[in-house]
């Protein structure tokens, strides 16, 4: 069992997130008495009850006035068993975004539904963003149970609401009460028809698969680091897998072999590394290597193009005739995207790129499988992408225009003149790059 | 700070080294998992790797606290066998506990790092100093203006901070790269989604990020850290016996002729600590018998009180921090 779970919580707004985050950090006794006391001097301009929770987790004022949650906020908290770190994510729409960002590393996720009002739009959206972002463990906490005394039909109703939504996952439905913490920390002796374990009890022991050690190794260069003439490393994250001196490795996209020779560190040489260990790798030929190239046990993908589930985060629709700055491991290249994207709209997608990528399938590493999306005009993270699919180098070729035709179509749709040359300009910058 | 920078540096030199083998180089090959504090040093090299790649000219923030003692330490692992590849900058408000400027420059230059102090040398002048002019305004003038006056002449466009979510509710919500406008200030509502490890560093000139790489450490690890990578720290963390007076909660001492003594108050000697350091006059002491990193350890554990309770500033008024940090302040 790991000794790190990260969790993300998601559900509809005022489904009670943020009081069950509260309950679980104050029960776990992660929350100190003065900031207990700052959260019960505030509750009494309020009206949430006696300690409102939610003000532990919604750190900003307009938070606070709006009594809402607005950005994702992380919370820490340790039991004897393991230590948790929590996402705890908005619940309006147009915060959808930020949804995404808190599964994206997440091992389990917890839905919050409200027993009076079941499965609604906003619960939906959420388990399909989770499902989407490659959670598997998902907790069902049928919350405000204590407002429909405890009924077990409700309860069994929205667990095969769930069931028939995420037919693919592993469902864990708990009866729960947030604001008196009925099977929250304990078991509740106001259900004694759930047998099953209490909430923290579940996050306790919940088996999550992010081995990624066992995976083939993946290691995209950061820096190249030459401190003197003698010494040349390559410097980097272990994504995924197990590497040691000795061992044959490729540099893509060159597809060049060399051996490693050495496992730098400050601790000293290693003899064997592993994912998620940051180290400096020392090969035996002089081949180049830089920024944004994967050292590589295995055959990762190799394309400039690909099929991409995205999730588009930005108020500015995606324009299919922009180019867009796109962020995989080290490495970052102009892409353009087949469809239109409006905000927070979750569809697939053909993605074509300027240089080649290497990467998995999302679904097979989670680390080499993901990017990024920037609006090169505002430089906001605009999408989220989870490639689905390696599209063969034929299909690249034969949707990607000529350079010329790239150039007269970014032209013609710039909304302004000054719009237009921008656009060219930078397009011309990347040609040459 | 460029790419070229970073390949003309010299190497460490072999004593600055800790020489005794870490638990990191004695792991065995099997079971191929990292402890949490091996899995939170790895998330942070990495942050600091992307930094330097991806920016001009970063610069450390160094507070010379716990969190910039561990900060140093991952600086110095994630460029090894070069040096560290920025300069540290330290806000010096002038009422800082004696023993903090003395370690700094003592560790700064035993590590071989290149320190900047700036201060609001005009502010001093003019007599600058909480009880005369308040906290809020003592610390707009001394720390978060002279902040970014230090980042706008060195024309840093990246600045590490030692910021832990934990730490502070409006911490909690900020993010790993967390974007600065031309004048420095930050806008929580606007704020660029993160997901997975893709660090989002573009910045228009004129802009600027902070980075905070122990945004997922707790109190607890950055403690555990110092203890299993023999960190050294600012003394005043360990418990002796000190002058001090008592105020409310706190326990103050009284390094600046200017904090006044209330009445009933008179100067003491108690065993105590610092849990988190700051300025002299605004930063209290805890009643402790922690003398060592293990001690402390112990301490926190079985406490029931943030560490930054005792920071006056953290309560001058609702959100302030968060006001301090939209402001510019860390």
């Amino acid at each position: 069992m790991s000794g790190l779970l990260r969790i993300c919580t998601a559900g509809s707004v005022d489904d009670g997130k943020s009081t069950l985050i509260g309950r679980l950090l104050y029960d776990s006794r992660a929350v100190y008495e003065d900031q207990l006391h700052s959260v019960k001097v505030a509750s009494r301009n309020r009206t949430a009850g006696p300690i409102d929770f939610s003000l532990f987790t919604d750190g900003l004022k307009a938070e606070r006035e709006q009594g809402i949650t607005i950005d994702v906020a992380y919370r820490y908290f340790a039991t004897a068993r393991r230590k948790f770190i929590l996402a705890d994510t908005p619940g309006h729409e147009q915060y959808t975004r930020n949804m995404a960002t808190g599964a994206s590393t997440a091992d389990v996720a917890v839905l919050l539904v409200d027993a009076r009002h079941g499965v609604r739009v906003q619960s939906k959206r959420h388990a399909r963003i989770a499902r989407l972002l490659g959670i598997t463990d998902f907790v069902v906490a049928v919350n405000k149970m204590d407002l429909v005394d405890f009924d077990r039909g409700v309860f069994e109703t929205i667990s095969d609401d769930f069931a028939e939504l995420l037919p693919d996952a592993q469902l864990h439905p708990i009866p729960i009460s947030a604001l008196h913490g009925d099977n929250v920390i304990a078991s509740s002796d106001r259900t004694p028809w759930f047998t099953e374990p209490s909430l923290l009890e579940y996050l306790e022991t919940v088996e999550v698969d992010h081995n990624l050690a066992a995976k083939p190794f993946r290691f995209p260069v950061q820096l190249v680091l030459r401190p003197t003439h003698d010494f040349r490393g390559y410097a980097g994250q272990i994504l995924s897998g197990t590497i040691a001196p000795g061992d044959t490795v490729t540099a893509w996209p060159s597809g060049r072999t060399t051996r490693v020779t050495r496992i730098v560190t400050w601790d000293g040489d290693l003899e064997i590394a592993h994912s998620p260990m940051s180290v400096t790798l020392v090969v035996e030929d002089d081949i180049d290597i830089s920024r944004g190239d994967v050292l590589a046990l295995g055959d990762p993908h190799v394309s400039r193009g690909f099929e991409a589930e995205i999730v588009w985060m930005d108020e500015r629709p995606l324009d299919p005739a922009r180019v867009y700055l796109l962020k995989q491991t080290t490495r970052t290249v102009t892409a353009e995207i087949d469809r239109r994207f409006l905000l927070n709209q979750i569809a697939s997608a053909h993605v074509t790129t300027s240089r080649p990528l290497i990467f998995d399938r999302y679904g097979d590493n989670r680390a080499t499988g993901s990017f990024i999306l920037i609006d090169p005009a505002t430089n906001f993270t605009a999408g989220a992408g989870m490639i689905v699919n390696a599209a063969g180098e034929q299909v690249a070729t034969a949707t990607q225009p000529s350079a010329a035709e790239r150039l007269a179509r970014l032209a013609r749709t710039a909304a302004t003149d000054a719009d237009a040359v921008a656009a060219v300009r930078r397009a011309l910058e990347e040609l040459l790059k | 700070m460029s790419t070229s920078a970073i390949l003309g540096a010299t190497p460490q030199s072999a004593h600055a080294r800790v020489p005794a083998v870490s638990p990191l180089a004695r792991r065995p090959p099997a079971p191929p998992r990292l402890d949490h504090l091996r899995a939170l040093e790895a998330e942070s090299i990495h942050i600091m790797r992307e930094v330097v790649a991806e920016f001009e000219r970063p610069v450390m923030l160094y507070s010379i606290g716990k969190d910039s003692s561990v900060l140093l330490r991952l600086a110095q692992k994630a460029f090894h066998p070069g040096s560290i590849p920025f300069p540290l900058l330290h806000v010096d408000t002038t009422y800082k506990f004696r023993e903090m400027v003395e370690f700094r420059d003592r560790y700064t230059a035993q590590i071989g790092a290149r320190l900047i102090v700036h201060t609001n040398q005009e502010a001093i002048t003019d007599g600058t100093q909480p009880f005369l002019v308040g906290t809020q305004r003592c610390c707009g003038l001394l720390k978060t203006k002279s902040l970014l006056d230090a980042l706008e002449a060195g024309g840093f466009d990246a600045a590490f901070g030692g910021a832990r979510r934990d730490e502070e509710r409006s911490r909690a919500k900020e993010r790993i790269f967390s974007l600065r406008d031309a004048k420095g200030q930050w806008d929580p509502k606007n704020q660029r989604p993160e997901l997975w490890n893709l660090l989002n560093g573009r910045v228009r000139p004129g802009e600027s990020i902070r980075v905070f790489p122990l945004s997922n450490w707790t109190e607890i690890d950055v403690w555990q850290y110092i203890n299993v990578e023999q960190i050294p720290i600012v003394p005043l963390y360990f418990a002796k016996e000190r002058e001090v007076v008592v105020r409310g909660s706190a326990l103050i001492m009284l390094e600046q002729p200017f904090v006044p003594l209330l009445p009933g108050e008179h100067p003491q000697m108690i065993r105590c600590r610092m849990r988190s350091l700051g300025c002299s006059p605004c930063t209290g002491a805890v009643r402790s018998e922690a003398d060592t990193v293990p001690k402390i350890i112990e301490e926190l554990i079985a406490t029931k009180h943030s560490e930054r309770q005792l920071r006056v500033i953290d309560h001058d008024q609702d959100g302030s921090m968060e006001l301090k940090k939209r402001e510019g302040y860390f």
